[in-house]
């Protein structure tokens, strides 16, 4: 299916990441949002409030993120692709509704744009150390997608794509952006609405005699259907059977998380996305991601000039973790070098999945700022000797 | 057992229907899940009373059961949204205003009811009540107020009225409680009223109107929780409750809500205390939008649904 030429503004911008974030939300479909203000990730819903209304949708700044984060789904159930936007606070109130979202596979985009942390920590500063709390937040099993820009024209581009991937798999995507991406202007290219690829919902084709909300059919994705169509089904956050009913046995609960689960694991491959160069004669490989991804490039750059063999690796897909692809190069380099802005979240990903046949070099930033290319070059060279 | 109370229940309850004689039926199946049946409720409780008289209200109010969502939070009264056969969502502890507020913004043509309990809507959801109705949301809210959470084992709720006993304060509460219909009421409720489970027609008729409302519409049920409240707090069994309902019960339609807060064993004021009018949310949104962008402003419905 192609976007609704409606929300596209197809042409050439100059905008930062939290407006073009927009735009890829509106070209994608978005046509609810509900919203709480926080810095840095306030432009977002800001520019919605200001053009869903003449795409023919509706914004609603909600009295809090547990309001904000739970009315959305409201608006999922009725039919529209919807989301929310928010920063560390905002998104540490929302975890018990990405659960409940993942529960009842509703398909939707949490937007993050962080800050330094924890708490109110640096509300006008980078970081990037919401990460592991995007995977495990909210309480039990579950799995979600995240996704991690790094620059204006991915936070268009990959907003189309959680998108996307929230309706395939029925599942909360996180988008996990950071201030400076978020708050960087640059140009951001948007194609004509024809050239931009749109998943439709999963919509059921049953009749209403026939349709179970949770009864999968080959694959592990339910298909769905919206309040007022006649299904009267029921939905539930707790434990339910495949007709959505409540089923509190061990082996309903076993069969449902572990379908939950596995819906996103087994697709991890198709999901993966990351960017790479050098990789062939690499014996140190920088795996990084969001801004840091860009500091990062000036440093494997400097170091290929200095004769150094280093590779880069920049994950567009924070989760499910590409293991496989850290896997397959821990048999073949030396080592890993993760700088991050947090004090070491992705690297123990990259460490569990080389399984001590590469070294991992956690390069670590407590958030405020970036790293200095200089630093990240230092590891490099100490990794490669 | 008084047999006065006996034909009073009698003469209220649903069933006594004019039903025809070979189909024995209960007109309100229809409206439930027939296949979860048995419910969770215990014997004596009131929340199923109130179903009754809701499915009772769907039925005399003609309203169109597939443009009807129905949305629940967490809590014995939170169960409702599993045993009605509409669409139907059970979200989380205090969040079913909001979650109600999606679905109505998103599809103006769903007609939006909320039915959750007291500590649900009132405590950890309190603020979402008071906003939805200070937005004056188009929503129905049905409020069992059992004066205590019941699900969890019968701790305080901020409506367990004076020194009643409860498991957290087990030596009696202290706190003062809210006032339900005056607290909505000052948010900016257009219908309020509170009617208890013995008055099954009349909470029925209120259920009714507040679907011919057009905004946030507020029905409180005072209704008995044997097991944790009423035994914990030596008031009897569900049958000696509808006797102080029934004795206590003074209706007072118009009352000032200010007036009509309630105590562990006094009067109980009921009746339909606020219809007014104002304009709902969307109402307002259009307007707005139409106001200040003319010819540009589109029609939500006309790209919302993606199906
Ligand atoms: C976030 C969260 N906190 C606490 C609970 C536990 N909990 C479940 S129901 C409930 C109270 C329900 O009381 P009320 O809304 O009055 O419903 P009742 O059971 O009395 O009908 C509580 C505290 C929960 N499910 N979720
Ligand atoms: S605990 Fe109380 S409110 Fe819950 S089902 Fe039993 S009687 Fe009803
Ligand atoms: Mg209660």
């Amino acid at each position: 299916m192609k976007a609704d030429p409606r929300g596209v503004l197809t042409g050439e911008h100059f905008i930062d990441g939290d407006h073009a974030c927009c735009e890829g939300a509106l070209a994608a479909g978005a046509r609810f949002a509900a919203g709480y203000p926080i810095t840095p990730s306030t432009e977002v819903v800001e520019r919605f409030a200001a053009r869903v209304p003449t795409v023919g949708g509706t914004f609603i700044q909600m009295e809090d993120e547990l309001a904000a984060s739970i009315t959305l789904q409201g608006g999922v159930w009725a039919g529209a692709k919807a989301f929310t936007v928010t920063s560390g606070p905002g998104f540490s109130l929302m975890m018990e509704h990405i659960g409940y979202a993942a529960m009842t596979e509703t398909p939707c985009v949490f937007v993050d744009v962080q800050r330094g942390g924890p708490s109110t920590g640096l509300p006008t500063l980078p970081a990037q150390a919401d990460m592991m709390q995007a995977r495990w937040g909210s309480h039990g099993d579950y799995a979600v997608i995240a996704l991690c820009p790094n620059s204006p024209q991915e936070c268009f581009d990959l907003t189309i794509k959680a998108f996307n991937l929230s309706e395939e798999f029925r599942v909360p995507v996180m988008f996990m952006m950071d201030e400076v991406v978020g708050h960087m202007t640059e140009k951001v290219v948007i194609p004509p609405a024809d050239q931009i690829e749109i998943v439709p919902r999963k919509h059921t084709k049953e009749s209403v005699e026939e349709f179970q909300p949770y009864k999968t059919n080959g694959d592990l994705v339910p298909e769905i259907a919206h309040a007022g169509e006649g299904y009267r089904f029921h939905v539930t956050g707790l434990t339910h059977d495949e007709r959505g009913y409540p089923n509190m046995t061990p082996q309903t609960q076993d069969k449902l998380v572990r379908r939950l689960q596995n819906k996103i694991t087994s697709a991890a491959d198709r999901i993966a996305m990351f960017e790479e160069a050098h990789l062939k004669d690499a014996d140190v490989v920088v795996v990084s991601y969001g801004i840091t991804s860009r500091v990062a490039q000036r440093a494997i750059d400097t170091a290929r000039e200095q004769g150094l063999r280093v590779g880069k690796l920049r994950l567009i897909t924070a989760w499910p973790f590409p293991e496989k692809k850290i896997r397959q190069l821990a048999g073949r380099v030396k080592a890993f070098v993760v700088p991050e802005l947090n004090l070491g979240q992705m690297a123990l990903e990259v460490e569990r999945a080389a399984a001590g046949r590469a070294k991992t070099f956690s390069l670590t930033h407590a958030g405020g700022g970036v790293h200095r290319p200089e630093d990240i070059l230092k590891v490099i060279v100490e990794a490669s000797r | 057992m008084s047999t006065d109370l006996n034909t009073d229940l009698l003469n209220n309850d649903l069933l006594n229907t004019d039903l025809p004689d070979d189909d024995l039926v209960n007109p309100v199946e229809p409206f439930l899940r027939t296949d979860r049946m048995p419910h969770i409720w215990c014997p004596g409780c009131g929340i199923g009373t109130t179903v009754n008289c809701f499915a009772r209200a769907l039925i005399e109010s003609k309203i169109d059961l597939q443009s009807l969502a129905l949305v629940s939070g967490i809590g014995c009264t939170g169960r409702v949204a599993g045993y009605v056969a509409l669409d139907s969502f059970h979200t989380t502890h205090g969040r079913a205003i909001p979650f109600a507020t999606g679905l109505k913004l998103a599809n103006p043509k769903l007609n939006v009811v909320v039915y959750s309990g007291d500590g649900d809507l009132s405590a950890i959801g309190g603020n979402h009540l008071i906003h939805a109705a200070r937005r004056n949301i188009d929503l129905k809210v049905i409020c069992v107020n059992n004066l205590i959470y019941a699900m969890t084992g019968g701790q305080t709720a901020p409506t367990t009225p004076d020194h009643a006993t409860t498991s957290t304060n087990p030596y009696g509460t202290f706190e003062p409680s809210f006032n339900l219909p005056h607290l909505v009421e000052a948010a900016g409720a257009v219908y309020v009223a509170r009617w208890t489970t013995f008055h099954v027609r009349q909470l029925a008729r209120a259920i009714g109107e507040a679907f011919q409302k057009k905004g946030f519409s507020f029905i409180e049920v005072i209704s008995p929780c044997p097991t944790l409240y009423q035994r914990r707090n030596k008031l009897g069994d569900s049958l000696d409750t509808m006797k102080y309902y029934k004795a206590k019960s003074k209706v007072k339609n118009g009352a000032p809500t200010s007036e009509v807060g309630l105590t562990i064993s006094g009067e109980i004021i009921v009746g339909k205390f606020v219809d007014r009018e104002r304009p709902d949310y969307q109402s307002m949104m259009r307007a707005q939008y139409v106001d200040s962008l003319g010819d540009r402003f589109v029609e939500p419905m006309e790209a919302e649904v993606c199906s």
